[in-house]
């Protein structure tokens, strides 16, 4: 290795400045809980959030059209990570305002007093009682989000791992602080952290192995060296199988999937929505990068591979969802289920897969951070009404709040008029396109499965009489309102008239080696 | 400076076969992946590895071989000491009641430690280069400085040092 002379790396700071800012807002607002007054935290908090991810948005938008490999070739940015920018932003804002929201629950905000508390103690009652909030969320939520943009838009395997771990830490943190079933949450927390800290594991050996084949962690190089050597050998796959094993656990297809229950179930639902949508984003991103720049020469040999991981992430998602007595368990298959559609994308391995995908996400995004927002105001005394028995006859006692759900679901379920519909559609044809025919049938039976729970939840809250202790819906503030709203007007624009986001993401054509 | 002092890691194997993979087409391919055989002197990375795996299987197999025997044959009397918790051989230390608090302070240290300990483990090596890295490298540690200060910063307002 030359030591001889450094040559500091020539950074494109206007094209990252999403990331720096984001980042930089973090870093300041832990400053902010550390001199700031306990009661004026959080106004100061949720006006840095809030005006650093509209700054951050504006930067993505004003470079619309930018093609550039910065940082000595550690970051890209191109039409597809501008695209995933602009989604991570608009759906952290969204997750953000429900997260700000604490006029749904009488005793504060959706985070517990003290998340150091001991659950059922008397500190906690009295923290309780004194009306304490727990700021730090803030700092946190940033750096997950700051870590979300770096992910998608990383191009070697080194910077990808860091965005990886910067984006899942606080999330493990964020998912145990809830304010109520605070046993279950924390048991979510755990459970998520050493899965996840297990599934970092893999993705690190993977690296490890690449580099050992090609010489580079950046993937262009790995794809360089593909094409380079007439033979593959065990280095090349066994690497690239590990490394795809760590991303598939974030984005929860089977059999990676075990975390996403409980996961799901045991975060405040403001934080499994945040995290639901946001997450699945960033990590198909950063797997259809991995896929297409580093694998796309050998992509028959993943393919098989993955082929069998989307069937099973199809069928199982959706047949599990089936039995599910709890609403947020229910959600959570569904979004393993989901996750094996958008797999159809990334199988096709094409310009038409990859804008598909991008489609997909930004509907499923919108979708699931409504649905999740529904969630959150739907209550009974002892917090959220999750048990699905609950919800019996709430389209008849809240209309407005039924119909907004059932929208959802049906947009989930891929009904036509919904952005599920043109969703399914658009990963599908992509995948006829590339000859998978036979996932694709595959595909349809799941989805048709798929709609049966979907449908069933419509159908407990239309034509089934009320719970003996039906759940109330509760009002929320205008954070939850705003983002609700944004959320069925996504779902139904984008079903109706979706040509201006396919005109954009097909714009955004191929990753930038 | 000599290259002595850093980790050589190995060149990776550059075959001269410039020919494109997806010019031979999926059949071509796994023709050729079957009918390839390494060229004379270049590293086969499953020979070298090979010694290992045999070493582990030889590992994994002594111990699974000694377990079963020690089941199979070993005489099975319990006392109370065989049931307790394996503690390094010492008497296990109690567990408050019902699973209950233990003090948090060492843990407030312990994150103390990661912050001084990672800012070392940068700064040393730095401080070794520091001529060669140019104003670049300069402010890059200086703002890597800021940002372990930071934290720090929040602990020491929040009452992380004080010990009661």
């Amino acid at each position: 290795m030359n030591t001889g002379t450094f040559n500091p790396p020539e950074i494109d700071y206007l094209a990252i400045a999403p990331i720096l800012i984001i980042f930089g807002t973090a870093v300041l607002s832990v400053l902010v809980e550390a001199f700031v007054g306990r009661t004026a935290r959080r106004p100061v908090q949720l006006v840095l959030v809030i005006g650093s991810l509209l700054v951050a948005l504006y930067f993505v938008i004003s470079q619309a059209g930018t093609r550039t490999i910065t940082a000595n070739g550690a970051l890209v940015i191109d039409g597809p990570a501008l695209v995933l920018w602009g989604a991570l932003l608009v759906l952290s804002l969204l997750g953000a305002m429900l997260m700000a929201e604490r006029t749904l629950d009488p005793s504060g905000d959706v985070f517990a007093a003290r998340a150091a508390a001991l659950p059922g103690s008397e500190d906690e009652r009295q923290f309780t009682q004194r009306g304490w909030v727990q700021t730090e969320v803030w700092p946190l939520f940033l750096f997950s989000v700051s870590g979300m943009l770096m992910f998608v838009a990383a191009n070697d395997l080194l910077l990808m791992f860091v965005a990886l771990e910067v984006m899942s830490l606080p999330l493990y943190l964020l998912a145990g602080m809830a304010r109520r079933r605070r046993l279950l949450s924390q048991e979510s927390a755990l459970k998520y952290f050493l899965l996840g800290a297990f599934s970092s594991a893999f993705f690190l050996y993977g690296a490890s192995l690449l580099y050992g084949f090609s010489g580079t962690v950046s993937l262009p190089g790995i794809a360089e060296a593909i094409s380079a050597k007439p033979s593959q050998g065990p280095l090349l796959i066994l690497g690239m199988a590990l490394l795809v094993v760590g991303l598939l656990f974030k984005v929860g297809a089977v059999p990676f999937h075990q975390w996403t229950p409980d996961v799901y179930q045991g975060a405040p639902s403001a934080v499994t929505g945040f995290m639901a949508a946001t997450v699945k984003i960033a990590a198909f991103g950063a797997l259809l990068r991995v896929m297409y720049v580093a694998f796309g020469g050998i992509r028959w040999d993943w393919e098989p591979m993955l082929w069998v991981i989307a069937i099973l992430t199809m069928f199982v998602g959706s047949i599990v969802a089936l039995v599910q007595t709890d609403i947020k368990r229910m959600l959570a298959y569904s979004s393993i289920a989901q996750s094996g559609f958008i797999m159809l994308g990334v199988i096709a391995a094409s310009a038409e897969g990859l804008s598909a995908s991008l489609f997909y996400l930004i509907a499923y995004g919108f979708g699931t951070i409504g649905a999740f927002a529904v969630i959150s105001m739907v209550r009974q005394s002892g917090g959220e009404a999750t048990s699905l028995s609950a919800w019996a006859g709430l389209g008849r006692t809240s209309p407005v709040i039924g119909a907004v759900f059932a929208v959802f679901m049906l947009s989930l379920a891929g009904i036509p008029l919904t952005s599920g519909f043109v969703a399914k559609f658009g990963v599908f044809a992509a995948a006829i396109e590339s000859g998978d025919t036979w996932l694709v049938i595959a595909a349809v039976v799941a989805s048709i499965i798929a709609a049966f729970f979907y449908v069933r939840v419509i159908v407990l809250m239309y034509f089934s009489a009320p719970a003996k202790e039906p759940a109330v819906v509760a009002v929320p503030s205008a954070f939850t309102t705003i983002a609700l709203a944004a959320g069925v007007t996504v779902t139904v624009v984008l079903g109706i008239i979706p040509q201006p986001l396919l005109e954009l993401v097909a714009n955004a054509d191929v990753f930038l080696r | 400076m000599e290259s002595s002092r850093f980790i050589v890691l190995p060149a990776p194997l550059i075959h001269e076969a410039p020919e494109h993979y997806a010019c031979i087409g999926r059949e071509g391919f796994h023709k050729r992946a079957k009918s390839f055989s390494y060229e004379q002197g270049a590293i086969d990375p499953v020979n070298v590895y090979t010694p290992i795996l045999i070493l582990g299987i030889l590992a994994f197999g002594f111990a699974a071989f000694s377990i079963i025997i020690a089941t199979l044959t070993g005489p099975k009397r319990y006392n109370r000491a065989k049931v307790d918790a394996y503690e390094c051989g010492i008497e296990p230390t109690p567990q408050p009641m019902g699973g209950g608090r233990f003090p948090v302070k060492y843990y407030l240290t312990a994150m103390m430690f990661i912050i001084f300990d990672i800012e070392l483990v940068f700064l040393y090596p730095w401080a070794v280069a520091f001529d060669q890295l140019e104003l670049f490298g300069f402010l890059a540690m200086a703002l890597f400085l800021f940002n372990l200060a930071v934290p720090f910063v929040y602990e020491w307002r929040r009452g992380g040092l004080e010990w009661d």
